[in-house]
């Protein structure tokens, strides 16, 4: 009972390979993992929304505007635009194409730098300031919360755009490739929930 | 199994820590994360136990002077934040670092830098409140704050922000624990360990993993506004300004009843471990247990508003959450019911493990009766709040997490020491904490149902409360002198316990196949596992595939329902960047207390560490814009 | 003869039960819910034997090894009862529950007392609405209720989370700002019974407590009449000049109608000396004990929002006898 069991040997893993990409990646389930956490995130931060909203007498309350919809539309429209770059720069990942990551990665950044614009803009445009009352509060989290994740967003396209660059690239490196398009694709996606609360629930009420 | 000395040679070097205070700061082993975990759990546990002991001191009897009402409101929110958030979660965490890996037969967690950043963040929600404590800053609203007595009136200066802060950083390692487990557990098992033939441990492990993950945005979310209310003048939970409180008290409690079963849940796979071993036959009932596992998981996220009933909510929205919460008791009882068949068909042998898991039933079930009685919202009204609801809690968190990770920590002891605890000691610590947690709190259901309300700092003596708080205190008091000698036992056998040998209990489970301790690479062999009790197979030798690389740490990935053999992956190897990262984060919560512009400042700062972290060593690129050329 | 059984199991709870318990329920609602209470521990009482039974029997029990066949099919069949059973308890406890339930709104259609009660941090402001002139009578940290008949209680918050529990006669609910919650009392027995604040609402939450008296409906309409007089003047001299210091040192939080103090910051004063304790179930009504209070409230209740407020002795012991004037 006390020591080591006797082993047999009955194959061998050498054969192996030494990478894989998709859900077969290790990584890909970290991320997913990682979408699971921040979905949830903006799923409870999308009824902290709705239940303030059932509370209310008037909503928007009558002392605040409606949310603009020029600036809001300009960057839900270029961010829609900006998953046409990451669907590409998924495929060049998937095919081992060095020179298609490294480009695809770059225009990625670019769209990522040009969507702060209309974003800040959004935000001078809300009608509203987060102190004012609870309905300021809370269209400002939703906002200030998808914001964050343009940013973090942003600056890992242009980590790697920067590494994908300088350095030879790994089936390892294009498993992260593929792992910040699935991201970026979360991003965009989450967005159309969220827009359409924040743009069109006063509206519609 | 004995790899041959030029194989451990290669697979020590290729594994083996920087040595000294380096290597304690960049280890990424997950039995030394695990260990440093356990290790300040267990010293948080204490001071939470003196706080304790404290607070019975001025109970003892009516219109004490021991306390005043402010020392008195910090020691119940200190303890109760200490044991919730500090010691309980992560507790179950550490064990989930130290044992998945050894009982998975793999060499490592899935992402080893962030088991390693987990504890650096969990120290620094430590180091918040307790240097808050130092520092008289101390949370006094209790454990889960209520705005508006949280808010920015009724609570000025900085108490609040420390509790919630310290959240913060106990839920973003919660967080990213839990992610590490959840991948570990899905694509590193050993070839032939379907999700059939997969331990209730691991099982157990995946859906508080799981849980975690789905429930902790909710309090990360809540503290957020309550930060953001005191701090930028928001006003989600000021009526004045078309908040409302009790938002609030929905999304914290959607957190905080996952919680309890995120703390319940891992203890019932300990018991089910434990119970199968010291029965000498395999569990009983196994489908049903993990069923069981797989339904009070679901379940757990309805019924949060049992918190609420005297909130005044819809009744019918209450008739609801009574009717859920009872529902729960069955998937648990059945449980109870599978462990009882197991320990009746079996052989059971009673060392100090096993005793535990019998203090764990008589002891848990009493608290799941009680729950069972405040799940019904009428019935609720006359205890929530009071006394009766205290000792329910205590009953379900002590008998029903505590019992069982103290019969773990006996249990696994061996293994991780390579000796053994001394049993005599062990079952007088025993019958101490068992004894002394019983008669300290029984009487404290009679004290609720007598009236006396929850987080009052005296009563007077007219209300007859005194002779039970009394022996309250004598019953806590004997409790955590059983508790001492529990530590003492693990300290003194440290040096001087029988040694143990792989596998001293004849355990079912591939951890007890390697050695005690484990190697930093836990065992040489990937496992090839044929059933639910891959050690149990008679005499003949345990069957493994050799193959992965040893001069290098790397680990085998397979899939997640048929763990068939996918591909080798490289493993991380100490880094310091989880501490530098730590540290970047730490600053950007500490500071963000005080200024929202540390928000800003914080992340490019963070980025820059994580920049650090991830960067992939390989080579300069050849071709392209920014190639070297040649 | 089962009934008797029960009762005696459940003898010594009832000993335990008290003036704030409720294991001595006086209130229809008190009654529904220590109904479900004794149902509930019989049940759970049941239960816990027979985990208990079954956890002794297997650890006693010898057996050969390996386990015979039987064994198995055996639990099998145990499981299925087990489970069972625990539905079985688990549906007579949610049915329970639901009837209870019930009975806790069954006055809501007819027609009662309006009482509204408002928590301050840590002390109760308690209206009655007169049925005749429609106005509220306003007293504090006492409630007064009619036997038989069905006081509504509309409770709310001045400041943060309070909560209302008088055991003996109902469950507990919060007063939470922004909300305005309902509660029936139903009292059938008279005496003094005792609630108490339960939910944690500061530094003095456990001297929150609020005095409840049960009277016959004839003593109860006399009482409240008395309590929407003003305050008499004083008569004597020292009380004269204690109502003097008084405007001048309190009357911006207290009201004592018919004087001109009107502050609405603290708990009324009209017909203090009425009453059967001090601060919220603090101090018992003596004038020692009042005098204590008003020199130094802080010493008594620390952190009660009540500020020392600096008298001369003299003036201090003639507002005391001033208040006890005021019955």
């Amino acid at each position: 009972m006390s020591g080591v069991p006797d082993i047999e040997i009955v194959g061998s893993l050498a054969d192996l390979p030494t990478s894989a990409t998709g859900a077969r990646h290790l990584v890909w389930w970290g991320n997913i993992g990682f979408m699971l956490i921040e979905g949830t995130g903006f799923a409870l931060a999308a009824a902290s929304y709705l239940y303030i909203m059932t509370q209310a007498p008037a909503w928007p309350p009558r002392s605040d505007a409606l949310p603009g919809l020029l600036w809001s539309g300009i960057f839900t429209g270029l961010l829609l635009l900006s998953e046409l770059p990451a669907l590409w720069v998924l495929r060049c990942a998937h095919a081992k194409d060095a020179r298609g990551v490294r480009w695809g990665s770059l225009v990625m950044t670019v769209f990522g730098f040009a969507l702060l614009v209309p974003r800040g803009f959004e935000f001078a445009h809300l009608g509203v300031l987060w102190h004012q009352d609870a309905y300021g509060s809370v269209v400002w989290l939703l906002l200030v919360l998808h914001t964050t994740h343009i940013v973090t967003e942003l600056g890992e396209s242009a980590v790697q755009t920067a590494w994908l660059f300088t350095h030879q690239i790994g089936d390892d490196q294009f498993a992260d490739v593929d792992d910040n398009g699935n991201y970026w694709t979360f991003v965009v996606l989450i967005w159309l929930p969220l827009y359409a609360l924040i743009y069109w629930a006063p509206r519609a009420v | 199994m004995t790899p041959d000395d030029a194989l451990r040679t290669r697979l020590d070097e290729a594994w083996r820590d920087p040595p000294g205070l380096w290597g304690f700061l960049t280890t990424v082993d997950h039995k030394r994360i695990a260990a440093r975990y356990i290790v300040t759990a267990l010293l948080l546990m204490f001071l939470a136990g003196v706080l304790a002991l404290d607070m019975r001191w001025q109970l003892s009897v009516p219109d004490n002077d021991h306390m005043g009402p402010q020392l008195y409101d910090e020691s119940f929110s200190l303890h109760g934040s200490t044991m919730l958030f500090l010691v309980s979660v992560p507790l179950m965490e550490a064990m989930a670092f130290w044992l998945v890996p050894l009982m998975l037969g793999a060499r490592n967690m899935a992402f080893p830098r962030l088991g390693a950043f987990s504890y650096w963040l969990y120290l620094g929600g430590v180091l918040t409140l307790w240097i808050g404590h130092a520092m008289d800053i101390t949370p006094d609203l209790g454990w889960f704050e209520y705005p508006p007595l949280s808010g920015p009136t009724y609570s000025p200066g900085h108490r609040a922000d420390i509790w919630a802060q310290m959240i913060t950083f106990t839920e973003v390692a919660a967080l990213c624990a839990s992610v590490n487990i959840v991948a570990t557990i899905l694509k590193m098992r050993p070839p032939g360990m379907t999700l059939a033939r997969m331990p209730v441990f691991l099982w157990a492990m995946l859906i508080a993993s799981i849980m975690t993950s789905l429930s902790m945005p909710a309090i990360m979310l809540v503290t957020s506004m309550l930060i953001s209310d005191r701090l930028v003048s928001t006003h989600f939970f000021s009526p004045a300004g078309g908040g409302d409180v009790i938002l609030f008290q929905h999304l914290f409690w959607f957190f905080g009843h996952p919680e309890v079963y995120i703390i319940f849940i891992p203890a019932t796979g300990f018991v089910s471990s434990i119970v199968e071993a010291f029965s000498r036959r395999p569990l009983f009932g196994h489908n049903v247990i993990v069923l069981s596992i797989l339904s009070i998981g679901a379940l757990a996220f309805g019924l949060w508003v049992h918190h609420m009933f005297a909130v005044g909510l819809p009744r019918l929205g209450n008739d609801f959450y009574t009717a859920a919460s009872m529902a729960i008791a069955l998937p648990a009882g059945l449980q109870i019911f599978c462990w009882i068949a197991t320990m009746w068909s079996g052989r059971p042998r009673l060392d100090t493990p096993m005793l535990w898991m019998i203090a764990f039933v008589a002891t848990f079930v009493i608290g799941g009766l009680s729950g069972v009685m405040t799940a019904s919202a009428a019935l609720d009204l006359q205890l929530t709040d009071t006394y009766f609801v205290v000792a329910h809690l205590h009953y379900v968190l002590i008998g029903g997490a505590l019992f069982p990770l103290f019969g773990a920590f006996c249990y696994w002891y061996p293994k991780a020491t390579g000796r053994l605890m001394s049993e005599r000691w062990g079952k007088v610590a025993l019958t101490g904490i068992v004894g002394g947690f019983n008669l300290g709190f029984f009487p404290m259901h009679l004290l609720g149902l007598m009236g006396m309300p929850r987080r009052v700092y005296t009563y007077p003596a007219s209300m007859g409360w005194e002779p039970l708080n009394q022996v309250a205190t004598a019953g806590s008091a004997i409790a955590v002198a059983g508790g001492l000698v529990f530590v003492a036992n693990a300290l003194i056998s440290y040096w001087r316990g029988a040694p143990s040998g792989a596998d001293p209990w004849g355990g079912s489970s591939l951890e007890w196949a390697t050695e005690s301790p484990p190697p930093p690479w836990n065992i040489a062999y990937a496992p090839v596992v044929h059933g639910l009790t891959p050690m149990w197979n008679g005499s003949r030798p345990l069957p493994v595939m050799d193959g992965l690389a040893d001069d290098h740490r790397q680990v085998l990935i397979t899939s997640v329902t048929d763990a068939a053999p996918l591909y080798r992956q490289t493993s991380a190897s100490p880094s310091i960047w989880p501490l530098v990262a730590g540290l970047a984060v730490s600053a950007m919560f500490i500071a963000s207390i005080f200024t929202p512009w540390a928000v800003p400042v914080g992340t490019l700062l963070i980025g820059i560490t994580l920049t650090g972290w991830f960067w992939p060593r390989r080579p300069r690129a050849k071709q392209g814009p920014l190639g070297t050329g040649g | 003869m089962r009934r008797g059984a029960a009762l005696a199991a459940f003898l010594p709870l009832a000993a335990c039960g008290g003036i704030q318990s409720p294991l001595s329920p006086v209130g229809d609602q008190a009654v529904a819910l220590h109904s479900l209470l004794m149902l509930s521990i019989m049940i759970c009482g049941i239960v816990y034997a027979l985990v208990i039974g079954g956890l002794g029997w297997s650890l006693r029990r010898r057996r050969a090894e390996p386990p015979p066949d039987t064994d198995a099919r055996a639990l099998d069949h145990s499981l299925w009862i087990a489970a069972g059973v625990i539905l079985a308890g688990l549906i007579a406890l949610t049915v329970g529950s639901f009837i209870a339930d019930r009975a806790l709104f069954a006055a809501r259609g007819r027609d009662a007392l309006a009482v509204r009660v408002t928590g301050h941090q840590y002390w109760w402001r308690i209206e009655y609405r007169d049925p005749a002139s429609g106005r509220w009578i306003e007293t504090a940290n006492e409630l007064h209720l009619p036997q038989g008949r069905t006081a509504r209680v509309a409770l709310g918050s001045a400041d943060v989370i309070h909560s209302f529990w008088v055991p003996n006669v109902a469950g507990k609910i919060d007063m939470v700002p922004g909300r305005r919650n309902l509660v029936d009392l139903t009292p059938r027995r008279l005496g003094w019974f005792r609630g108490q604040c339960s939910e944690y609402c500061g530094a003095q939450h456990a001297h929150m407590a609020l005095d409840v008296k049960v009277d016959p409906p004839a003593v109860f309409d006399a009482w409240l009449t008395a309590q929407a007089q003003p305050a008499a003047a004083a008569r004597d001299a020292v009380a004269a000049h204690g109502a003097a210091v008084f405007a001048g040192a309190c009357a911006a939080c207290h009201a004592v109608r018919g004087s001109g103090a009107g502050g609405r910051a603290g708990p009324d004063l009209t017909h203090f000396a009425s009453r059967h304790s001090i601060a919220a179930g603090t101090l018992s009504m003596t004038r020692g004990n009042l005098q204590g209070w008003i020199a130094q409230p802080q010493a008594i209740k620390p952190g009660t929002m009540m500020p020392a407020v600096a008298l001369a002795p003299a003036d201090a012991d003639a507002v005391a006898r001033y208040l006890v004037t005021l019955r």
